[in-house]
């Protein structure tokens, strides 16, 4: 059998691959993506610590959390459209006005 | 060791797929290249005795939000990540900035796995305890899910309305008055 510890560190490292894809990317889509993969990083830490104390509580948390990332998705994605159509470009820095 | 064998071969398709998924100048690209490392991490969660999980994984994830995200890359019609002659200006486009920046997220890697190595049963093997037919069973989920879990269930249940009104309000095209 595999032991957590392994588990642990896959979901460190893709946490990792996320927060450097939000600060080091400039494409608000793509920002977007790494925010998904560290929720998925989450996951499956929830998944494996879950299972290794023999419970069902890491899944059900995993689910709440697909549910917030679907909200989040939608939202972030009308925000992304909303921002084009002022802007016409997808760069962060391209909206640093608080009012226009 | 079959399983061993996955879990290395699986991991390794999730890690890969995710850094090229933050590697490319497409977000087309990085959209596909996520749907896989999700196809991964389903996999994975197959490996540890939680079938629904991997199949909500791969209906809510790679089914519904990777569509999305695909449908706004097509409809913004902006493929390249635009790189203007103010914007190689910016003061963060600097590559030592750039360079600092990868060098923090390797030490966050290196934190987080010296941290949880260094829990008591990080050795221990992952299926060591519970019952496998309980832990899959799609009956026990629920009956955790909407006793225990009921008040979160039901207000994620607002979120979500919450959450389409939103995105209605906030991509609606403002009328011009």
């Amino acid at each position: 059998m595999i032991p957590l510890g392994h588990y642990l560190v896959v979901s460190a490292i893709l946490f990792a691959i996320g927060t450097a894809g939000v600060f080091l990317r400039r494409n608000l889509i793509t920002i977007l993506l790494s925010i998904e993969i560290m929720l998925n990083a989450v996951n499956l830490s929830f998944v494996a610590f879950g299972r290794s104390h023999g419970t069902v509580d890491g899944q059900i948390i995993t689910f709440f959390v697909m549910t917030v990332a679907a909200a989040e998705a939608a939202v972030g994605l009308a925000i992304v459209i909303a921002l084009f159509r002022h802007r016409e470009s997808l760069n962060p820095d391209a909206f640093t006005s608080l009012k226009w | 060791m079959p399983d061993t064998v996955l879990f290395y071969v699986f991991s390794a398709v999730a890690v890969g797929a995710s850094l090229l998924v933050i590697g490319q100048r497409n977000p087309m690209y990085s959209i596909m290249l996520l749907i896989a490392s999700f196809g991964a991490l389903s996999a994975l969660y197959i490996q540890l005795d939680a079938p629904f999980v991997a199949m909500a994984q791969i209906i809510v994830y790679a089914g519904a939000i990777m569509v999305l995200f695909l449908f706004v890359v097509m409809l913004l019609n902006a493929p390249h990540e635009d790189a203007a002659q103010w914007d190689r200006a910016h003061p963060l486009r600097h590559p030592g900035v750039t360079r600092f920046g990868a060098l923090l997220a390797t030490l966050l890697t290196v934190q987080l796995v010296w941290a949880l190595l260094r829990m008591s049963d990080a050795g221990a093997a992952v299926g060591a305890r519970g019952d496998v037919s309980e832990l899959t069973s799609v009956r026990s989920l629920g009956r955790v899910l909407f006793t225990d879990y009921m008040f979160a269930f039901e207000a994620t249940s607002v979120l979500i309305l919450v959450a389409m009104v939103g995105a209605v309000v906030l991509a609606a095209r403002q009328e011009q008055r």
